[in-house]
């Protein structure tokens, strides 16, 4: 597999597997533009101005000092997007890898060690997906408070069954081909095999969750940052961006417009590279939304 | 069969007790003083004794769970010193808002996801399945209070055609409904497409086709009706996701529903509503996971004797 990814050039390969390129693209655009903020604007995304309140993008009756026009602050809007994605991303990035081990370790516990265990490990999930996400989010957050670490968990914890149901129905089957049975005959430990032969086996599977996760906590984040149970003012988040701009739609549509586009970029970017993953790297996972 | 609905049931039960555990957890357990956040601020010393008492907040964890199921069970979650009424009556109150909004997007869903579904499975490869399938994927990716305010900016503020906030007349409907139905419709879209896909080349289809039965008959009746049993797992599951959508889109439109009313909630720091909400929603969540889990029954024969 991996032979083939490195054979084909880049030209080939975004021919030969159109969706994960273009996803890849997007989510790399915006992921760089991120990291490279310092680098690519000299405004503060913090720093009000106020005589540069509300004004238009560039080409709409603005300037090119604000490309993307300036927020009722006078906060240029390209800054704000700019570092905004950096937190998004990075509590995004974060409560996927949690959840992800969280997750993988529940699935194995249930997959490995008897029905018992796996009844209550599978009663816990259907506990969870009992509560709509967003719901349970806001009623923890509005407890513990709304600090990065606690936005993190509160991500997390709506994550890890996804990967829990999912790796333990895998894991199901393949405990019974020949090659596990084999390494158990031979007398490795549980331990081992786990290690050595199961967990390469879902790396897949791992990924592919991983990729439209990550899709769905950017929306969750900035859902909750828009409700203002996330990151708070005036800290910049697409999400938040988004709620001061809906007080000025009728006269500068502009603000809530732009964070907006970045969301749905970053989505629609990590949904095409989930589906060309889960395409390429195993076509047999295809039924995985299902879960 | 009497067995498996009973141990349908079952679940379902241990589902809901896990649920009361879950919110005990975070409204009794989690915060240091509960009794303090349950009560509103500047609440006098003597108010916060008498709720300690009245919850058991003195008493070993196993004992204050039991009170809190027992009053759950009375219905009593409390008095909702945002309205100065019991916590259930509030939400109640404002349920059959969010059941109007959340029947109008399950209707979009089904009819859109399942129509485009079909048509981008028929007609795969064409220019249909081409634009189904970017419509799909949009509907994934957009986010949902985003599409919203989209929606109000174009409808509402530049066209003026649509109201844009709070409930007057079912116009009303149409701005929320669609909103919340963008997600599921594409998901229930693009799963109807994969699962027909699968059916179309069965025998009993081309069978079917042999007998001469007309195509429409054969799409509509042999093929959905078996591509139709994960199609309904996922809108059984999607009724959690309307109901979290609601959450942001009663926001968004200043619908007069229970998502609205958890936020709001949250915001007066009204514990009280925001438990008969978690907990009322994970029911209905429940039950009708329930339901539909028993309807496949119905549909589908062999899970009957398995």
């Amino acid at each position: 597999m991996t032979a083939e990814l490195e054979s084909v050039g880049i030209g080939r390969f975004g021919r030969r597997y159109p969706t994960m390129a273009i996803g890849g693209a997007l989510l790399g655009l915006v992921v760089l533009a991120s990291l490279l903020a310092p680098a690519l604007t000299s405004y503060d995304p913090l720093k009000p101005s106020f005589s540069q309140r509300l004004a238009p993008p560039w080409g709409l009756g603005g300037t090119r000092a604000h490309l993307l026009g300036t927020d009722n602050l006078g906060r240029d809007i390209l800054a704000r997007l700019l570092y905004g994605g950096r937190i998004s991303l990075a509590l995004a990035v974060t409560a996927v890898a949690v959840a992800g081990l969280v997750g993988v370790l529940v699935g194995l516990a249930a997959s490995w060690s008897g029905a018992k265990t796996d009844a209550v490990i599978m009663r816990v999930a259907d506990v969870q997906l009992a509560f709509p996400v967003i719901m349970l989010a806001i009623a923890i957050v509005a407890v513990v408070g709304t600090n990065p670490l606690a936005l993190v968990g509160v991500l997390a914890l709506s994550g890890w069954v996804l990967y829990a149901r999912a790796i333990r129905a895998h894991v199901l089957t393949i405990r019974r081909l020949d090659y596990i049975e084999a390494a158990t005959t031979l007398g490795a430990s549980d331990l081992r095999i786990i290690v050595r032969h199961v967990l390469p086996n879902t790396v897949a599977l791992i990924l592919v969750i991983g990729s439209s996760q990550f899709a769905t906590m950017v929306l969750l984040e900035s859902g909750l940052s828009f409700l203002g149970m996330g990151i708070q003012a005036p800290r910049p988040s697409w999400g938040l961006m988004l709620a001061e701009g809906r007080d000025y739609l009728s006269n500068a549509w502009w603000l809530a417009t732009a964070p907006g586009l970045m969301i749905a970029l970053v989505v629609l970017g990590a949904n095409l590279l989930g589906d060309g993953l889960r395409d390429l790297l195993d076509p047999t996972l295809r039924n995985v939304e299902r879960l | 069969m009497r067995v498996y609905v009973l141990r349908r049931v079952g679940q379902s039960a241990l589902t809901l007790l896990g649920v009361s555990v879950l919110v005990f957890v975070i409204l009794r357990v989690l915060p240091g003083d509960p009794a303090r956040m349950l009560l509103p601020d500047g609440a006098p010393e003597s108010a916060v004794q008498e709720l300690n008492r009245h919850l058991g907040l003195r008493e070993p964890l196993a004992v204050q769970y039991l009170i809190f199921l027992k009053s759950v069970f009375r219905g009593d979650f409390g008095q909702s010193f945002q309205y100065r009424a019991p916590a259930l009556q509030v939400v109640l109150e404002r349920l059959p808002a969010t059941v109007q909004l959340t029947l109008v997007a399950m209707l979009l869903t089904v009819v859109f996801g399942v129509s485009i579904g079909i048509v981008t499975a028929v007609r795969r490869g064409t220019r249909y399945d081409v634009a189904g399938t970017i419509l799909a994927v949009l509907g994934q990716s957009l986010p949902n209070f985003w599409l919203g305010i989209m929606l109000i900016l174009l409808f509402g503020v530049a066209l003026r055609w649509l109201p844009t906030s709070g409930f007057a007349g079912w116009t009303s409907l149409i701005l929320p409904g669609v909103t919340l139905a963008a997600f599921p419709t594409a998901l229930v879209a693009r799963l109807t497409r994969s699962s027909m896909l699968e059916i179309l080349h069965r025998d009993f289809i081309r069978t079917g086709r042999a007998k001469g039965l007309t195509e429409r008959s054969v799409v509509l009746w042999h093929a959905l009706r078996n591509a139709a049993i994960p199609v309904l797992t996922v809108i059984g599951l999607q009724i959690g996701a309307l109901l979290g959508g609601a959450v942001i889109t009663e926001s968004v439109f200043a619908w007069p529903g229970m998502g609205k009313l958890i936020v709001d909630a949250i915001f007066f720091r009204d514990f009280p509503v925001v438990q008969a909400v978690l907990i009322l929603s994970a029911t209905v969540f429940v039950v009708i996971n329930l339901m539909v889990d028993l309807l496949y029954t119905v549909l589908d024969p062999r899970i009957r004797y398995s």
